[in-house]
């Protein structure tokens, strides 16, 4: 029986790789180049940068064809990911997660290391480590690293002269003043459940700062959501902003863009978000841009205030890719990695954050927000979000945070909830001590 | 039965045997196999009954569960009666009688995505087609797909209205099958209309009601893309079902725990549906 299966594998395997291969082959003869697939996410603006980038690469490399495929996003673009590669039919090379996600596709497996080239020298040591899978790194940067914290109306600060606030006890002062003023104070946005995760996990570099070794514990299972105060305190947060009634009304049926567009426009005082929103607000907002700023969620020490780091996702090429191939994808992942890729990048969209290559610098017309961020990053005020620093991340943790924004699960109950989802994270990546 | 000799030579059962094989027999086997198994796509280890553990300790499988039973009950009652209802009224005298049925069949043939994504948009609870006509008539309607207490209600009676077509079609079906003469013999004696209807199509059509049953009933315990498309099991796990929750472990790549979730289903449809079918089919043979 095990032989019979193994014996349709490798035939159904053949089948989609021999008409693969013949396919390119015949493309090459025809034009004289190498021709590889790029594969990222279908985000819209996303694409626009896949495509700006691949022009730019081309310009320099013109013995190369990049193809653009696309993938969706989420736990699904996931999915496909780990299919394809677990079927050898993987992309020549492909933009996926850095961090917890890449530990989760098996590097050491299914990915070519490319520790040796001399892009990596260049990289920033903290992206350096969320690429790395036993001691060999595996991506280049695909674009700028970004912050967790708050989006806020500027027009609105000024006009109820607030101050950027630094504790939590400040931020709800100014929740209180934005109400009295009739305006929503903070924007949700359940549509898209993702959203709500962000005030738990921007509140990380809080976290780290009341305790440093709450990563390490955590992924040892000695440290706890339920019981470490400080780690709960983003349920709390959530949980004491539903029941002041700051959400905007709407926050249960809004989407992503609607969040973004509330808050330049002034509809909603802050809208709590990764700053990879600023490209978004382009097209949510796009006469309002200059009127978003962006704060780091505020904790209960103001002389720790930081902000939260998403380090950006890489560039990858599975193992699957051999030959002529995998020298054209080694050029363009380098190239992403170079002066002229984050160039390339920041021609096609407007920029996020800061670039985690160090000969790359920050043009200076950039968003307000992306300042902002960028103050934070350069005052030495930032955290690798708890994504980087340890592998597990439990999938169940946007469902929880609309539960709690919700008023339908306390926050102490959301917590225990979550260190469950935790612990089957944890054993599903065959973690030691779970 | 078992000294029944097949009519065929062994060699003409081979093509079938083969396809069952690799196709059914195969899969099933390994499924159970990879149930036991901590299973990442790229490796596994054998875990035992772990994965069934898990599952049951999982905490939006309890409230997942009931909501699959909520649903499944609800959607099948509906269906019975409206469908019922349907039939009679289209097997009935009334003008455009074909064009009628078309109509009433026409939802089961649209994507079930395609309804989903669209209910979205009706149902929204400010901007929605929906709501709009309610506030008209001065009742401020529920927030639907969005309020955790109506979420699942909501996805049910869209699951009713799209799939009531094939519900009437059975139904029609029994009907038409009733021979005239018992109705014209009723009439005689002098039998209202709801005595006609209670006493003679109701259980002159019992087995279009058994097959409406039993397949509304196991289509709503295993319903996954309509739920999907509408809510993704939220307001957080308010509208997840069993086959909800065993996707998002899969999405997760929990592939052994998921593939441990499927079994479960499976047992719990055999387990809901084997008795009924059972119980109806006995009460068949006495009648």
């Amino acid at each position: 029986m095990r032989k019979l299966g193994a014996a349709l594998l490798t035939g159904a395997l053949c089948l989609s790789g021999c008409s693969a291969g013949s396919l390119g082959s015949s493309d090459d003869a025809a034009a004289g180049k190498t021709q590889i697939t790029f594969l990222t996410n279908n985000d819209p603006s996303n694409v626009k940068v896949a495509e700006a980038v691949i022009a730019a690469f081309e310009a320099k490399n013109t013995d190369v064809d990049v193809k653009l495929d696309t993938r969706p996003q989420g736990g699904e673009g996931d999915n496909l990911v780990k299919t394809r590669l677990a079927t050898g039919d993987m992309a020549d090379v492909f933009e996926y997660n850095s961090g917890s996600l890449l530990q989760a596709i098996a590097p050491q497996t299914n990915l070519a290391p490319v520790t040796g080239e001399a892009w990596v020298g260049d990289l920033d040591p903290v992206f350096k480590q969320v690429v790395t899978a036993n001691n060999e790194v595996y991506g280049s940067p695909w674009g700028p690293a970004v912050g967790g914290g708050i989006f806020y109306n500027k027009p609105l600060y000024t006009k109820l002269g607030l101050q950027v606030p630094k504790t939590w006890a400040d931020f709800m002062s100014n929740n209180a003043k934005i109400k009295a003023a009739g305006v929503a104070p903070v924007q949700q946005t359940y549509s898209e459940t993702w959203t709500s995760q962000v005030i738990v996990l921007a509140d990380f570099h809080n976290v780290a700062a009341a305790d440093p070794s709450f990563a390490e514990n955590y992924t040892n299972n000695k440290a706890k959501y339920a019981t470490t105060p400080a780690a709960q305190a983003g349920f709390q947060h959530l949980e004491e902003l539903e029941k002041a009634g700051y959400w905007n009304s709407d926050y249960a049926s809004a989407k992503y863009n609607d969040g973004l567009a509330a808050v330049a426009t002034g509809k909603a005082g802050h809208y709590p978000m990764i700053t990879f929103g600023v490209p978004a607000l382009d097209t949510a907002a796009p006469d309002n841009v200059n009127d978003v700023g962006f704060f780091a969620l505020p904790g209960t020490d103001a002389g720790k205030n930081g902000v939260t780091l998403w380090e950006p996702s890489g560039i990858y090429i599975p193992k699957s890719t051999e030959g002529d191939k995998l020298a054209a994808a080694k050029k363009f992942q380098a190239f992403v990695a170079s002066p002229d890729g984050c160039t390339a990048y920041g021609s096609a969209a407007p920029l996020g954050g800061p670039f985690v290559v160090e000969s790359c610098t920050l043009p200076a017309d950039v968003a307000p927000a992306v300042k902002d961020l960028s103050a934070y990053v350069e005052a030495g005020q930032a955290s690798p979000a708890l994504e980087f620093l340890s592998p597990i991340k439990g999938p169940a943790l946007e469902q929880i945070t609309v539960e709690v924004g919700s008023g339908i699960r306390s926050a102490a109950d959301a917590a225990k909830l979550y260190d469950e989802d935790v612990k089957k994270q944890a054993q599903q990546l065959g973690i030691q001590g779970w | 039965m078992s000294t029944r000799k097949s009519p065929y030579p062994y060699w003409f059962l081979v093509p079938g045997g083969l396809v069952f094989t690799v196709f059914f027999l195969v899969p099933s086997v390994m499924a159970f196999w990879f149930s036991l198994t901590r299973w990442t796509l790229f490796d596994q280890e054998f875990i035992g009954l772990d994965n069934y553990l898990q599952f049951f300790r999982e905490p939006a499988l309890s409230s997942g569960l009931w909501h699959t039973l909520v649903y499944a009950t609800v959607t099948s009652g509906l269906k019975v009666i409206l469908g019922m209802a349907l039939a009679v009224l289209l097997t009935g005298p009334i003008l455009g009688r074909g064009f009628m049925r078309s109509v009433a069949f026409f939802p089961v043939l649209v994507s079930t995505i395609g309804v989903g994504l669209t209910f979205q948009v009706l149902m929204h609870p400010t901007e929605g087609v929906i709501n709009q006509l309610l506030s008209w008539v001065g009742i401020t309607g529920p927030a639907w797909l969005v309020d955790p207490d109506w979420a699942l209600l909501s996805v049910a009676f869209v699951d009713v209205w799209q799939g009531v077509g094939l519900a009437t079609v059975i139904y029609m079906a029994g009907i038409l099958s009733i021979p005239g003469e018992y109705f014209e013999a009723a009439r005689v004696d002098g039998a209202s209309a709801w005595h006609r209807f209670r006493n003679i199509t109701l259980p002159l059509a019992k087995p279009a009601t058994v097959s409406v049953i039993l397949l509304s009933l196991i289509g709503g315990l295993r319903k996954f893309d309509l739920i999907w498309a509408m809510t993704k099991g939220g307001p957080g796990f308010t509208s997840d079902v069993m086959a909800s929750v065993i996707y998002k472990q899969y999405q997760a790549g929990f592939y052994g725990l998921s593939t441990a979730g499927n079994v479960v289903l499976f047992l719990l449809v055999i387990v809901i549906a084997l008795p009924l079918f059972w119980f109806f089919n006995r009460k068949d043979e006495t009648a």
